[in-house]
């Protein structure tokens, strides 16, 4: 089972490496992981995907939430959220590929924003699996280089991840 | 408070004085200069060790003993490193402590200085929180923030590393009067609805038992585990941890539980239907083979730390809170005409009358009878312990009467706790006796620290049971390893009367149980630092012995 928890923490230096080593040290595995500031420039939010099951879960949420610095911890539904990841793929073409790439961008209404010679940089947001399809049906013209961010998510309608705790 | 000019040296002095710290336990060195100009004349007592990790164990041992958070201080680089197996042992037994360490200045952090090291990211994983002082201003809130931390909710170490240009800076001084932590607000009352739920199992309950440990102890409830275990006329077993939370020659206690356990309180646990657990996280020392731990029973978990409910073992009713504030509450909800144990209280009566707790009492000189002793003639003395066979028998054989008397490494197990943390605890407790049991290994490991009992005039007793091993670990070779005591003989390592008298204090030596008794009287007439050094019988064991991994009731008998 695949969880993404969304933690607000400080914004202090040092925190990620609290939250970071806390997973190795208890032996939990983060799949992805993004971070950034909150509407509040106090607190940073932390989202890691975490796969394992509901003890493990549990046990990772606990554990969170002795860390001085971890303000809240939420764990995202996946069916009631929206998920998007962003990835920069560098592709490689030649004059009798670019037009066939640049109809994959439309059609998954990704964005070139780099155009060279030899080579194309495509911007793709969207779920985990909308870029691995991307990232498929890209690999035949020749992936010369991939950078995606982990994923974010927030959930819908008016249920907010707020730093009151519990 | 008015705000005061001052050097952020001065600042953490003063700091101090607001949170009330007595002594200090550390060892000076480069990046402290500054806090040690202020300390040469402040009226905080500072105790000079001579090693940095015995004024982290002091610092825990004064803790234990007062429950005050006790505080040690270092330099940086290897002073701070010293300092990382006391903070360890005072994690593992969630101690409140304050340590305290120099750092580089915040210039040349980063860049590999002398005697420079990133303590803050070597005890990350050991302490309940830390700082790096980024700001000499931040001290105070920093200070305030540390003890809060240390001393509320589960206690712990509390690491504050202070660049030595921040002790120099000057601020305008202002002790906060409160703290703001967002992420963190301990749970105290225990939810009213599991008390409930917990009431009505405990009257239910034909086979309870309550298993506690140092949460009693930190929370001084000791009062109302009694209170609550005779009104429903339960047994109570320890964990090593929590020896002298229940007075052991209490018709209800059964002991200790665990790999050292007695054969009865194992086998209590495991027959009983109902485990009221206060205080405790299912270590696998005790629960021993966990698929078969109490099979029968249901659990109630009563703990301050949410994440310790459920970790080992799924419970049944958790309840987080301090273990005070619930089995006050808990007893309220508790009207029992009359007790359904009886017949559970005469199995475990007879169970003690068939695997007592004993050793062969024969003319020679037995380690346990040193202990039972000791327990006779300081039935009120402090029991600090080393590591080892040594704990066990601690453990196994003195009667154990009020809290917080019995002071050992459980949870990391460090060899060469018990000497430095008994200075700690005869500091904060002058007036008590205080006893490190030892043994030859144990105290090697901080003997050193002779110097410091005798320049500040602490008169601990060591009682040391030499036996010429690392006892623990050749009774493990002697049961799974075919007797080849591999690197676990220390035979005539040392005099240690000779080495008590070298650095001035009084050494005494038994080798015969008619000894015994004039030895430790003699040692406690003195008032002065005291090693005896008790040349006991070498290949004794500590039994009963649950092998790891067994179920707790699958126990041998060692010889």
């Amino acid at each position: 089972m695949k969880h993404t928890l969304a933690i607000l923490v400080e914004n202090k230096p040092g925190v990620l490496t609290r939250v970071a080593g806390l997973f190795s040290r208890r032996g939990f595995n983060i799949e992805s992981l993004a971070v950034g500031v909150t509407e509040n420039k106090d607190i940073s939010r932390i989202t890691i995907l975490v796969s394992g099951d509901d003890n493990i879960l549990e046990q990772v949420e606990k554990q969170l939430n002795k860390l001085i610095d971890v303000i809240r911890v939420s764990d995202i539904p996946a069916d009631e959220s929206v998920n998007r990841e962003l990835a920069l793929i560098k592709v490689g073409v030649d004059t009798t590929t670019r037009a066939e790439v640049m109809q994959i961008v439309d059609i998954f209404r990704a964005k070139i924003v780099d155009v060279g010679i030899k080579s194309l940089v495509i911007e793709v947001t969207g779920d985990e699996s909308k870029i691995n399809a991307m990232e498929q049906l890209l690999r035949q013209f020749g992936i010369k280089e991939m950078v995606r961010t982990g994923k974010i998510a927030m959930n819908r309608g008016a249920k907010l991840v707020q730093s009151e705790k519990r | 408070m008015t705000k005061q000019k001052m050097s952020g040296a001065r600042a953490v002095i003063e700091s101090l004085h607001c949170e009330n710290v007595e002594v200090i336990f550390g060892y000076p060195g480069g990046q402290v200069l500054p806090l040690y100009d202020e300390l040469y004349d402040a009226d905080v007592r500072h105790i000079l060790v001579r090693h940095e990790q015995a004024a982290a164990h002091a610092a825990d041992g004064y803790a234990r003993a007062t429950g005050k958070a006790g505080v040690c201080l270092a330099t940086s680089g290897p002073g701070a490193t010293n300092l990382v197996t006391g903070i360890a042992t005072a994690y593992m037994d969630s101690v409140p402590m304050i340590a305290i360490t120099g750092q580089v200045p915040r210039p040349l952090i980063g860049y590999d200085a002398f005697q420079e090291a990133n303590i803050t990211g070597i005890t990350l994983p050991i302490t309940k929180h830390n700082y790096l002082v980024q700001d000499a201003k931040d001290i105070p809130r920093i200070f305030k923030e540390a003890f809060y931390i240390a001393q509320t909710g589960r206690p712990g170490p509390v690491l504050i590393d202070i660049p030595k240009d921040t002790q120099i800076e000057v601020i305008d001084f202002e002790y906060p009067q409160e703290v703001k932590l967002r992420g963190y607000k301990p749970t105290y009352a225990g939810n009213e609805q599991q008390i409930k739920k917990a009431a009505s199992l405990i009257v239910k309950a034909e086979k309870p038992i309550f298993y506690v440990g140092g949460g009693i102890i930190f929370s001084k409830a000791a009062e109302e585990l009694r209170t609550l275990a005779e009104t429903i006329l339960a047994p109570v077993t320890t964990t090593l941890m929590g020896m002298s939370a229940f007075p052991t020659a209490h018709p209800l206690s059964v002991g200790m539980l665990g790999m050292h356990g007695t054969r009865y309180a194992n086998y209590a646990v495991q027959e009983s239907d109902l485990i009221i657990a206060v205080g405790v996280r299912f270590d696998d020392r005790v629960t021993g083979k966990i698929s078969a731990f109490a099979p029968n029973a249901k659990i109630i978990h009563i703990d301050i730390d949410p994440a310790e409910i459920s970790k080992n073992v799924r419970v049944d009713i958790p309840i987080v809170g301090d273990a005070k504030n619930v089995l006050k509450s808990l007893t309220k909800y508790i009207k029992i005409e009359q007790a359904k144990t009886d017949g559970w209280i005469k199995k475990i009566e007879a169970w003690k009358k068939e695997y007592p707790l004993t050793y062969k009492k024969d003319k020679l000189l037995r380690p346990q009878y040193v202990v039972e002793q000791i327990s006779e003639i300081c039935p009120d003395a402090i029991i600090v312990t080393e590591v080892g066979q040594n704990q066990m028998w601690a453990a196994q054989f003195f009667n154990y009467k009020t809290p917080g008397t019995f002071i050992s490494s459980g949870g990391l197990g460090t060899m060469g706790y018990g000497f430095p943390a008994a200075i700690g605890a005869k500091v904060g407790k002058p007036e008590s006796t205080v006893i490190d049991i030892s043994g030859d290994g144990s105290f090697q490991m901080n003997s050193q620290e002779l110097a410091t009992v005798v320049q500040e005039d602490i008169p601990v007793i060591v009682a040391i049971l030499n036996n010429g091993f690392l006892g623990m670990v050749r009774q493990w070779q002697e049961l799974f390893f075919d007797r080849r005591y591999s690197s676990t003989c220390v035979e005539n390592s040392v005099d240690f009367v000779k080495l008590a008298q070298a650095y001035g204090a009084l050494g005494l030596r038994a080798t015969r149980k008619s000894e015994v008794k004039d030895v430790i009287e003699e040692a406690v007439a003195s008032k002065r630092p005291t090693v005896i050094d008790f040349v006991v019988e070498r290949e004794e064991n500590v039994s009963p012995m649950v092998p790891a991994g067994a179920a707790i009731n699958e126990i041998l008998d060692l010889e």
